[in-house]
């Protein structure tokens, strides 16, 4: 360290001399600002979803300044003078007023609806990314498990969110889910009377919404996005596959300043965006949906979008319910409604533990995979997208058939086989794709790139020139590992043993699993130039390719 | 339990004397870590960066100046504005207001942000070693060798019968919170299986709470919401006993048919010159069933589109609820009006565990 190049502002020695005799910081904290962040445009979108919950915070609280949160009826005569007169909660009322009386109120009402729907999609987006990479492997599998209790917790918080203000449209929604949960075998009913204080509507949900929404379900997010955030840094940011990148580097910009920076404009860049909306895009109009009455519907009521698998799975359910023994197993209800999105949660949350079991890799993962070169996961990932998409457009299935002049039935019967089909159909799709790619990968490094220039040849064959790949270029085509299958089942030890892995059904589950995920493109053979490294990379094993990459970034590291 | 004796550290304090002298550390310059520099590439283009950044950040300030401006200055609120100015346009003309320079305010100083981390700063890219996440062989025994010492040593080991009397001792404490939410809400009992409809009770429209004579629903093909009279601001009854009355024509209307303990019964007797009353509330999940096709007798749940046939006892053409709407028996009063002849026959609404 080069002091005198640097001048020390008299406030920073003062202050942070004064700091240093308290808590012993100084060493710490400079290794905290040297900190390395890796840089790429996918690693934003967890930090939109930090931004947008900092947003919420900070406006919610706004608006708990002046809603109130009661049931209690009271006749409106305020500014919206088309509700003139009409009975209502103390809590529509009160919304009526954020949105009519208090300045600015209207604003910070849509920037938090906004900015709930912003945390949403980019929770997802996230997790999409995080997912494709493989960032969720080993050392990282409990950061993957917290970001599924966000999920959930943040799927709860903006239900209760959205049906506090107690109007038509809100309250249509806590209908369904007390019908929803009624349907749960043995405890449904008692769960929704302790919930409700009673039967459906009743006066308790509203003041037990709020607290749910304003203190214990955005304290546990709180909690448990600090613990993803301190995880994550302690564990250091994984990287993407690139020149100079290995498995035990992190390669990036120091957190002060640049991070800092970086981290300011953002959050700049994704409030405006949030107020952008709030001014431009009405949401959530409910001074036209009025106070809600327990008779009265409109017709296209949809959730929030995140709600909006629920909403479809119901609509496409055909009618199934078993009554026996003086019992009703209300299943038109129960799959829909708990069974697809637990299965949903569940299967997210063991992926990464199944993944390992499948492929028997318990290595330390810091470089993120490209997607192609995880066929299985890639093809898996797709096809849980398309059913998710499904069932979010069949929720809307009554605007569908409105704007594209379908019959309703028609389309309802359309989702319930695309339901099964389309995902098993993107998942084959998806993994040829990925092998494909691979190939193609493979043929860079064995043939170079193709530049578009065809000569001809003296004696009239036409070829097309290629360079070889770039330094840069071929860091990220080797960055493949291949997975090495586990011992085949015929696999017997010298004592005629067969291999323990191979034992019993599950045994066969794994290999089939296992068969699966090791499927990989080979490189062409017999191809005039082949470069050794490439060649390595992709035909030797996993071990192979990690510590070639290893050396190749070493040395370059080296030369610099 | 064995002693392992330790290298003091330093000398042992007194307790109350002061703590020693703290001790001077040179601190030699790491050799290979540059020093980084803050002098910019290209000073011209640094300097035309702080230029625009600079105005970037003014017009962040005018615009934040311009939201305090458009909140004092534009009011909203009947009381506020003028007499006769329509409150919801004052609303959204502060909206935008208020809205439009708090957008320009915060994308300004994104904007200026990005180009100042993007342009002014120079660009240092550095690699950081990635240390083993699994603690040293030695720490890792040293860890379970004190943890295990710890655990005996608190006798937590050696005594069961301690450690489980206070597993015991926890267990009923553990409950009470649960055993706390218990009066969140009263017990089911028999609460879903009821409305409040009964013998003689009147059935009044919706909007007008007016009662009904057979000669007030004339019309064939024709729907009308009723509640019983005297409940228009209970929500919790309403919420069970909305009702709609459909009048057919002459002969359009078939034997409605129901099961009633097992026995197929006829339940034409139940309806009054081809008018007849079915629960409002969905069979699936509950939304008040509100759209009526006329021509082929549907009634469609606008919530999930449950699709059920009016002229055969309501029962489910289409869509995942389940079972028929519950058919309310109707009757005459001595003055002529609708009434109930009796509660439904089956709970209404949403299927439940202990419905049956």
């Amino acid at each position: 360290m080069s002091d005198d190049a640097v001048k020390i502002p008299p406030a920073v020695s003062g202050v942070g001399g004064w700091l240093d005799d308290r808590f012993h910081g100084a060493k710490g904290t400079r290794v905290l600002m040297r900190k390395v962040f890796p840089d790429h445009w996918s690693f934003m979108l967890g930090e939109i979803a930090l931004w947008s919950f900092v947003i919420l915070l900070l406006t919610g609280t706004y608006l708990a300044l002046f809603f109130s949160p009661s049931a209690a009826p009271v006749v409106y005569h305020g500014s919206y003078t088309k509700l003139d007169g009409i009975s209502m909660s103390q809590a529509y009322q009160s919304t009526l007023n954020i949105s009519f009386d208090i300045r600015g109120g209207l604003l910070i009402r849509q920037i938090h609806h906004w900015a709930a729907l912003m945390f949403m999609i980019a929770i997802f987006a996230h997790m999409t990314r995080v997912f494709f990479t493989g960032a969720y492997r080993k050392p990282r599998e409990i950061n993957w498990l917290i970001g599924i209790g966000l999920l959930t917790l943040g799927m709860l918080e903006g239900l209760f969110g959205y049906s506090l203000p107690d109007d038509q449209l809100s309250g249509a929604g806590l209908r369904i889910l007390f019908g929803v949960f009624e349907g749960i075998p043995i405890v449904g009913t008692y769960l929704m009377f302790f919930l409700f204080g009673g039967q459906f509507p009743g006066t308790d949900i509203i003041p037990r919404m709020y607290i749910l929404h304003v203190f214990l379900i955005p304290g546990l997010i709180l909690a448990l996005v600090t613990a993803h955030l301190f995880i994550m840094f302690h564990q250091k940011h994984t990287q993407m596959p690139m020149k100079g990148n290995t498995e035990k580097n992190v390669v990036g910009q120091p957190f002060f300043p640049y991070f800092l920076l970086k981290g300011q404009a953002w959050f700049f860049f994704i409030f405006g965006a949030l107020v952008v909306l709030a001014t431009f895009a009405q949401i959530n109009p409910i001074w036209l949906y009025g106070p809600y009455t327990p008779l009265a519907i409109s017709a296209a009521s949809q959730p929030d979008f995140y709600m909006g698998i629920l909403e479809g799975a119901l609509r496409m359910m055909p009618a199934w319910e078993i009554n026996f023994l003086g019992h009703t197993l209300s299943l038109s209800v129960l799959i829909p409604g708990l069974l697809i999105i637990g299965l949903f949660f569940t299967a997210a949350a063991i992926w990464p533990f199944f993944e390992q079991w499948a492929t028997g890799d318990k290595s330390f993962h810091n470089i993120n995979d490209r997607p192609r070169n995880a066929p299985v996961r890639t093809a898996v990932g797709v096809g849980v997208i398309c059913w998710y998409l499904i069932l979010l457009l069949e929720g809307a299935n009554d605007v569908i058939a409105d704007r594209f002049d379908i019959p309703l039935y028609t389309v309802t019967w359309i989702a319930r086989v695309a339901f099964f089909v389309v995902p098993v159909a993107a998942y084959f799709a998806t993994k040829r794709i990925c092998l494909a790619l691979q190939r193609k990968d493979a043929n860079m490094l064995v043939h170079g790139v193709e530049i578009g220039i065809i000569r001809q040849l003296p004696n009239g064959e036409f070829i097309e020139e290629e360079r070889p790949v770039t330094e840069e270029e071929r860091a990220i085509l080797e960055s493949k590992q291949v997975i090495e299958p586990l011992p085949a089942p015929e696999d017997v030890d010298e004592n005629g043993v067969p291999a323990p892995a191979a034992r019993g059904p599950l045994g066969f589950a794994r290999q089939l699993a296992n068969r699966a995920f090791t499927e990989t493109a080979a490189i062409p053979e017999g191809h005039g130039d082949g470069h050794g490294p490439g060649h390595e990379a992709v035909e030797g094993n996993g071990h192979g390719a990690i510590e070639g990459g290893e050396h190749a970034a070493i040395g370059s590291h080296e030369e610099q | 339990m064995s002693e392992t004796p330790e290298e003091p550290t330093g000398p042992r304090r007194v307790i109350g004397t002061p703590s020693p002298a703290p001790k001077a550390v040179d601190v030699p310059a790491e050799a290979g870590q540059p020093a980084f520099s803050a002098e910019p590439e290209n000073e011209r283009h640094a300097k035309n960066a702080e230029r625009i950044v600079a105005a970037l950040f003014v017009i962040a300030f005018l615009a934040g100046v311009g939201f305090i401006a458009a909140y004092v200055g534009l009011e909203i609120g009947v009381g506020q504005i003028p007499k006769g100015a329509n409150p919801v346009v004052a609303v959204l003309r502060s909206n935008v207001a208020l809205g439009t320079s708090l957008t320009i305010a915060l994308l300004a100083l994104g904007t200026g942000s990005l180009i100042w981390v993007r342009h002014l700063t120079p660009n240092i890219e550095i690699a950081e070693e990635r240390h083993d996440l699994r603690s040293d062989p030695q720490d890792r025994k040293a860890f379970q060798r004190e943890f295990a010492e710890g655990a005996a040593i608190s006798q937590v080991t050696r005594r069961p019968l301690v450690r489980r009397t206070l597993l015991l001792a926890t267990a009923p404490l553990a409950l009470a919170p649960l055993v706390l939410l218990r009066d969140l809400g009263p017990l089911p009992a028999t609460s879903l299986r009821h409305t409040v409809w009964r013998k003689g009770l009147r059935a009044v429209t919706l909007g007008g709470l007016r009662p009904l004579t057979p000669a007030d629903i004339s019309t064939p093909g024709s729907l009308i919401t009723v509640i019983p009279e005297g409940y228009q601001n209970d929500d919790d009854a309403l919420a069970k006993a909305g009702v709609i009355l459909i009048k057919f024509a002459p002969g359009e209307l078939h034997v409605p048919t129901n099961y009633d303990g097992g026995t197929l019964v006829s339940t034409m007797n139940w309806t009054i010159d081809n008018i007849v009353a079915y629960s409002k509330i969905c069979t699936h999940v509950g939304c008040p069933v509100a759209l009526y096709e006329q021509t082929t007798h549907h009634i469609l749940c606008p919530c999930h589109q449950s699709t059920f046939d009016a002229a055969n006892g309501a029962n489910v053409i289409f869509g995942p609820a389940a079972r028929a709407l519950p058919q309310l028996p109707l009757m005459l009063t001595s003055e002529g009006y609708i009434a109930a002849a009796s509660d439904f026959t089956q709970p209404v609404g949403p299927s439940f565990w202990e419905r049956g």
